[in-house]
């Protein structure tokens, strides 16, 4: 009992506990799900052309791809696998999930911190544009901007980019097969550029309105009027005091964004051919490869929770209050 | 289900679109059109935009459109086809049949090596053939083999096929790469990452998902390839792969939906469209209720118009056809009950029916297996609503619609099926009682069964031409389907590449004399 409450009351573990309770309900939950749609992976594989199966071919491919055994021991199966650190095995890519993820991940990491890098150099500071005139002409414009981040959809600009860049430019830097950073740095750095803008575009606009309401927020605080009392100047006053003390919706919704990114930008990376993780899981969940899924996920579901521990860990750099708690 | 449409789906339609407009906006460059006719020459690598890499690299289990096309450029079979799909010898050089029609010696080509240096003979074929037939390699041919009693290896270059009945088909079965010929040394799971053929070019190196590269095989027995190397490269979005051809660093690819092509050619692209012998259809289950009743079929039949179908779902790309597709057999489209729209027919068929006041059919639908499907379900069920036949529409996700198609569970199913070139191997499976695909077809009689075993024991060209005319008009006159339309593919170039000709069952074997200036 004493060794449950010492865990119960140590904030640590308890976040620790309550991070491997989350990926195992992601475990249990991407398992269930996969099976309950339609389809396996022979029917994947040959398609329609799978009625033709006799029963003899039927069950030799169920034996070949493991779906004969019970769906226990499917699932006990991969996670001792798992937990000895063998993720599985794509037979559409014939490399173990490991080798495929260490391909995979970087990209998406690559494009998520190029991304996020964008978005907060376009949102904090149209944020605190608009912020410091308050329904003005130049809040309007920081709020159109805003509004049209949410709403042109990210295949939208990058279908139209891409075409307008090939057809007047001849500038198609995803149209060559993807380098990798180690391969060839200034080609990676092209390929990721379009790719970074649309979605960071995309971001900036939530981090634009958060940024927009915190600032305003901390700006009518009592604390404000004595810097400014004080004599701090205008600059300072804007940089140290209000935006420094509405960095924490910033970090949270950074954070957020950023945890999503790291789950595949799937649409994106489509579009503009980059083998990041997001493809990975689709063509995982197309071809019913249930290993690549579950594990990727589950990676997925990893990275998500470290970021927000990350987060966490964040506020007490940038917020004195959070430290004194 | 058209081999490995399932590859290509997404937001292709509204990217085309949207892509349409961005080419209007930028002022469309169409001014320039360089080296109209530029002179061929040897050397140099293609680039193929493709949407998705092969999801397998053993010939004997692949559907996949990507799988099937790129695995025919590396692998060999023992007979081929021509441009025009009549059928040429291959690895076999020559063959001859018994005047009985039950033994078929094949006549090897001497001479041909494996890439990994060793001789094609006698013992591989035999190896092949008996290992496709085997049910527990699960090749998806097995059953183009079921009138092979047994394979022999006579001498090292010839080989007798024992037959149980004459199979004028079989030749035919031969040539496609699901009937590869592969080396008796090698296994599944070394071919799944090392492809060893006899085929024009051979297997170089493969990025799982996003590139596969095949180079000239200096071995091979035919003509020498022109290209030295083709990179079959991986761009998923149709709308991004015509962008990257117009920035040049792609030069071939093929689309299937009309609106990409569309914008290839408002790109300035060299299009050219191909007449496949895939074909839509609505399936009918002859085996549920209502439509075992015959008239009800033909009141389906009568009620619809499959040009307008055609029209609105496909913005009128195809052609309207009847059941056979392949050129040499192609069924006369206006030889049925109802050759046009006739609403008065219907509903005479209807009465006939005994139901006077009309009927529901429930159909499937699959969403985004193929850019139509969704579309001609709608046209057919505002068509058919006109004839008091109402259509309930069933639109499932494509994995939930296959599950139903395999187990034949459904009234009726709109669908796009693969063709073959010749009719026996294509419907044979379909309309015998004990053809492997009879339970999805939902309909056989005597009658067929008799006509298609005369099919295969005739090998008269012109008598062949006469049965499945006869095969033909049965299954209009009964209306055990109702076959819409064949749409095309469409072969995009750069003014760059010259030589290639497209094929109506969609292979890419020329290839091999493309050429890249």
């Amino acid at each position: 009992m004493t060794a449950v409450r010492a865990i119960t009351s140590n904030p640590v573990l308890r976040r620790i506990l309550s991070s491997l309770g989350t990926l195992l309900g992601v475990a249990i939950f991407v398992f269930v799900m996969l099976r309950a749609i339609p389809g396996n992976q022979i029917t994947a594989g040959l398609g329609t052309e799978a009625a033709a199966l006799t029963p003899a071919q039927r069950a030799a491919l169920e034996a070949y791809y493991g779906l004969d055994k019970p769906l226990v021991v499917q699932f006990f199966g991969w996670l001792g696998n798992v937990l000895t650190g063998n993720l599985g095995y794509s037979s559409r890519a014939q490399e173990s999930v490991l080798e495929l993820t260490s391909q995979s991940l970087p990209v998406t990491l690559e494009l998520a911190v190029f991304s996020i890098v964008l978005a907060l150099l376009i949102g904090i500071p149209l944020g605190m544009l608009s912020a410091s005139k308050p329904d003005s002409p130049r809040d309007a414009f920081g709020q159109t901007v805003g509004l049209l981040g949410l709403s042109i959809p990210a295949f939208l600009l990058a279908t139209a980019l891409l075409a307008i860049l090939s057809s007047t430019l001849r500038f198609n830097p995803n149209g060559e097969a993807y380098a990798y950073l180690t391969d060839n740095l200034l080609l990676n750095l092209q390929q990721m550029l379009l790719p970074s803008l649309v979605l960071g575009f995309g971001i900036a606009a939530p981090i634009m309105r958060t940024t927009r309401t915190a600032v305003l927020e901390v700006r009518g605080n009592d604390f404000i009027r004595t810097a400014r009392a004080k004599g701090v100047g205008p600059r300072r006053l804007q940089f140290r005091h209000v935006l420094g003390n509405a960095l924490v919706p910033i970090v949270t919704m950074t954070g957020l964004q950023f945890g999503y990114l790291l789950g595949g930008a799937v649409v994106v990376e489509q579009i503009f051919s980059l083998p990041g993780i997001g493809r990975q899981v689709l063509l995982g969940i197309q071809q019913k490869e249930y290993a690549v899924v579950q594990s990727t996920v589950l990676l997925i579901a990893l990275a998500f929770v470290i970021v927000n521990l990350l987060t966490d860990l964040l506020y007490r750099v940038i917020d004195p209050r959070v430290r004194a708690e | 289900m058209i081999a490995g449409s399932h590859a290509r789906r997404g937001f292709t339609a509204v990217a085309g679109l949207v892509m349409a407009s961005a080419l209007v906006v930028s002022g469309c460059s169409s001014t320039t059109n360089p080296a109209q006719s530029a002179p061929a020459s040897t050397g140099g690598t293609l680039v193929v935009g493709v949407t998705s890499d092969p999801d397998t690299l053993f010939p004997w289990k692949a559907t996949q459109f990507q799988a099937v096309n790129i695995l025919q450029t590396i692998y060999g079979t023992l007979t081929e086809f021509d441009k025009d799909l009549n059928v040429v010898p291959g690895l076999a050089e020559s063959w001859d049949t018994s005047t009985d029609g039950l033994t078929v010696t094949l006549h090897l080509r001497k001479g041909v090596t494996f890439d990994d240096g060793s001789a094609f003979d006698s013992a591989d074929v035999k190896s092949s053939l008996d290992k496709i037939k085997d049910e527990k390699t699960a090749a998806v041919a097995a059953a183009s083999l079921a009138s092979v009693k047994s394979v022999d290896a006579t001498d090292a270059n010839t080989v007798t096929l024992h037959l149980t009945t004459p199979d004028a088909g079989l030749l035919a079965n031969l040539a496609t790469v699901n009937m590869a010929m592969l080396s008796s040394d090698d296994t599944e799971a070394g071919l799944n990452t090392t492809p060893n053929g006899t085929g024009a070019f051979k297997f170089s190196d493969r990025k799982a998902s996003q590139s596969m590269t095949i180079v000239r095989n200096d071995a091979y027995w035919g003509a020498k390839t022109k290209l030295d190397k083709v990179e079959f490269r991986v761009i998923p979005d149709e709308s991004s792969i015509v962008s990257a051809m117009q920035s040049g660093n792609v030069q071939f690819a093929v689309f299937d939906d009309p609106l990409v092509a569309q914008t290839a050619e408002a790109a300035s692209l060299n299009v050219a469209k191909t007449p496949q012998l895939s074909y839509h259809v609505l399936q009918l289950n002859a085996r549920k209720a209502p439509l075992t009743d015959v008239n009800v079929r033909l009141a389906m039949q009568c009620a619809i118009d499959r040009q307008q179908v055609l029209d609105t779902a496909a913005a009128g790309e195809g052609q309207v056809t009847g059941p056979i597709t392949s050129p040499a057999f192609r069924s006369d489209p206006a030889s049925r009950p109802c050759p046009t729209r006739d609403l008065t027919k219907a509903a005479e068929y209807l009465a006939k029916a005994g139901k006077p006041d009309g009927v529901t059919v429930k159909a499937i639908v699959s969403q985004g297996e193929y850019s139509t499907s969704v579309n001609e379900a709608q046209n057919l069920k505002a068509q058919l609503a006109d004839a008091k036949i109402t259509l309930d529409l069933d639109v499932l996700e494509s994995g939930a619609y296959v599950d139903k198609w395999i187990a034949a569970d459904f009234e009726a199913a709109v669908a796009l099926n693969g063709g073959r070139p010749d009719p026996d191997g294509a419907y044979s499976r379909y309309f015998t009682s004990t053809g492997n695909l009879n339970k999805v077809a939902g309909y056989s009689s005597p009658e067929l069964d008799q006509l298609f075993a005369q099919g295969r024991q005739t090998s008269d060209l012109a008598k062949r031409k006469e049965i499945y005319t006869q095969i033909s008009n049965n299954l209009e006159d009964n209306a055990v389907w109702i076959w819409m339309f064949t749409s095309y593919t469409y072969t995009a170039t750069t003014s760059k590449v010259s030589g290639f000709t497209p094929m109506a069952n969609s292979s890419l074997q020329y290839l091999r004399e493309t050429s890249i200036s």
